[in-house]
């Protein structure tokens, strides 16, 4: 029986079984793949595989940003430094004895680190990590809380190390007091968390703001915090700086809301939207966590993302990295440069090395773009209205080379007679640790992944097979080493062969759960 | 009296250090400390003592109850 997926809604109400594959096989004749277009705000692979709807002078200044750039996160690296713990504002879905849930995984205590400490640590990583692009302070706590560290930090690596793309993640509450500095330490791109634009909607998230000496509670101190973080925004798009705006999605609070805030940071300027879920496990003591708050689910955040992308582009690859964060996205290599690690390392810093690297990485990229397009056009003609997720076991570079049982994390895509598209990744790091013969482990992985068709990895083993494909998910590990995209497709277009040919019937899969915790390095 | 900081519950993040206009917060061994001897209660400054005002944690910066009222000791 043919089933349609809830994406595809009514359109696909009427139609048979069987969809032979000629006259599955047209509507994307003229689709000229990701990048080349998306119409009227909307891009069509956002901030994914192409520029989409980017103005040029911003695009080249995110497509080599892990964290801007959704192709970009696959070869390069970021890292943050934890210099500025101190916050003017409490969140509910914070609890300070740990970190900062806004910019960091709640749950693990960071290094602190002073400035100078920082420096040191930037460099001692730029000089193993050649495909470090980009330094964070983004906390644990409000960067803008503490100027005087976080600008020193900035000052003392502009000196050292030039190529390094500066940021900067704030709750936006002493932002315009700041906008000028900012601009004039270079900092191309911050990060603004917003999370409503309607103070009574505020009073519920926070407890109270500290500005101009005062503590300001409830609906006065939101409305002061609105007002500030709107104001900071567009001073900053005025001056020219990207600005990001990240919100914390929190079911029955702002979830519906979110979709006005999207608007609101839209019209000011904001260039992507980043909608993250709440995390809010009893065990990290949050308000949230204590009041039973829960978390969206992967499929309401996946809606809540679409909704929002009509109207600017949507940001899909966040891991809510930890403050004090190391490497690519998805990896967290910080336990290899602990302060005192740090300290021991000789430290070459070797620029000419650095973009030598870098050129070749970009050669990589190119093949990787060009390998989807090539199979992107034997789909071209297929007109199905079948779109599935598909899960990827990757360690990086655009790359399926995870072993089922060692990843730690799954990129989801979307597949459709469009092409394969970014959405979301699901951590999994937790549960597997005990490796994957353990039959817990397992169901969790399976729970995360629930909502996809089909896993693709570089390896796996029989058991953890058999459980899978009882649990309707495709294991695929004849792609190992390939890349994902090109995969994909390759896959989808078979899938799509199998359903005209009657050997499979399409049907929906369920909702999958997003883990609710923090990411410690193993 | 002066304001005192509840060792135990302090979280280290630094905020009330930088608030505190008598510059009588300072870290000492992994959490932050206030000297009495400096402390004014803020009296003079603001309405409300800063460090309460900016600490995350309730009921972590405190009364000393060991001190005399600033004004009164002045
Ligand atoms: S801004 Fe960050 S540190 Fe401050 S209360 Fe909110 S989540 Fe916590
Ligand atoms: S009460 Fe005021 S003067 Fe005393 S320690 Fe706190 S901030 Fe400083
Ligand atoms: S503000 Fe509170 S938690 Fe932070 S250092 Fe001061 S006393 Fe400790």
């Amino acid at each position: 029986m043919h089933a349609s997926t809830p994406q595809e809604g009514a359109s696909q109400a009427g139609a048979g079984p069987l969809v032979t594959i000629d006259a599955v096989m047209q509507q994307v004749a003229e689709h000229k793949g990701c990048g080349t277009q998306g119409g009227s705000g909307k891009a069509s692979c956002g901030s994914a595989a192409g520029q989409g709807d980017l103005p040029t002078e911003i695009w080249e200044k995110v497509k080599n940003h892990p964290c801007y750039s959704e192709e970009a996160h696959h070869h390069y690296a970021r890292m943050h430094v934890a210099v500025a713990p101190a916050c003017n504002i409490q969140c509910n879905y914070c609890n300070r004895k740990y970190d900062c849930a806004n910019e960091s995984r709640p749950g693990v205590v960071s290094e602190r680190l002073t400035p100078e400490q920082a420096a040191r640590k930037v460099l001692a990583v730029a000089s193993t990590i050649p495909q470090m692009t980009v330094l964070g302070i983004a906390g644990p706590g409000d960067p803008l809380a503490n100027p005087a560290k976080t600008f020193k930090t900035f000052e003392l690596i502009s000196q050292t190390a030039p190529d390094i793309k500066l940021c900067l993640s704030t709750n936006g509450l002493a932002l315009p007091d700041h906008v000028d500095t900012i601009a004039r330490y270079n900092v191309d791109h911050v990060t603004i968390t917003i999370n409503m634009v309607d103070p009574e909607i505020g009073a519920k998230i926070y407890p109270w703001v500290f500005w101009n000496h005062q503590r300001y509670t409830g609906v006065e101190g939101a409305r002061l915090l609105t007002e500030r973080q709107l104001r900071g925004l567009e001073m900053l798009t005025e001056r020219g700086i990207l600005c990001k705006v990240n919100s914390v999605m929190i079911p029955g609070v702002n979830d519906r809301h979110l979709v006005e805030v999207n608007r609101a940071v839209k019209s000011r300027g904001a260039f992507l939207h980043n909608i993250m879920p709440l995390i809010s496990a009893p065990e990290h003591g949050t308000v949230f966590g204590l009041t039973g708050q829960r978390g969206p689910t992967a499929q309401e955040l996946k809606a809540l993302q679409d909704s929002c992308e009509g109207e600017m582009n949507m940001m899909r690859h966040c891991r809510q990295c930890r403050a004090d964060a190391v490497g690519l996205l998805g990896e967290d290599r910080s336990a290899e440069f602990t302060t005192e690690k740090v300290m021991e390392m000789e430290v070459a810093y070797d620029l000419e090395g650095r973009q030598a690297y870098q050129a070749k990485v970009e050669e990589e990229r190119v093949a990787k773009v060009a390998a989807k397009q090539e199979e992107l056009a034997t789909l071209a003609g297929a007109a199905s209205d079948i779109t599935l997720l598909v899960a990827v076991a990757t360690k990086g570079s655009g790359l399926i080379n995870e072993h089922f049982g060692h990843a730690k994390e799954f990129q989801v895509y979307e597949l459709s007679t469009a092409g394969a598209k970014f959405v979301g990744h699901r951590r999994v790091d937790l549960y597997c640790q005990g490796g994957y013969g353990d039959e817990d482990s397992l169901q969790t992985v399976i729970r995360a992944i629930n909502d996809c068709h089909a896993v693709f990895v570089a390896k796996i083993g029989g058991c953890p097979k058999a459980d899978l494909v009882s649990a309707g998910i495709e294991p695929v590990d004849r792609y190992a080493h390939e890349f994902i995209e090109k995969s994909a497709i390759a896959w989808f277009k078979g899938y799509l062969e199998k359903v005209a040919a009657g050997e499979v019937a399409h049907g929906p899969r369920g909702d999958a759960a997003i883990r609710q915790g923090a990411l410690t390095a193993a | 009296m002066a304001f005192k900081i509840i060792a135990s519950q302090c979280t280290s993040c630094s905020a009330c250090e930088a608030e505190c206009p008598n510059v009588a917060i300072t870290e000492k061994g992994g959490t932050f400390v206030i000297n009495p001897k400096k402390c004014t209660e803020c009296i003079g400054y603001f309405d409300i003592p800063q460090c309460v005002a900016v600490c995350p944690v309730d009921d972590t910066c405190v009364i000393d109850k060991a001190y005399p009222r600033y004004q009164a000791a002045s």
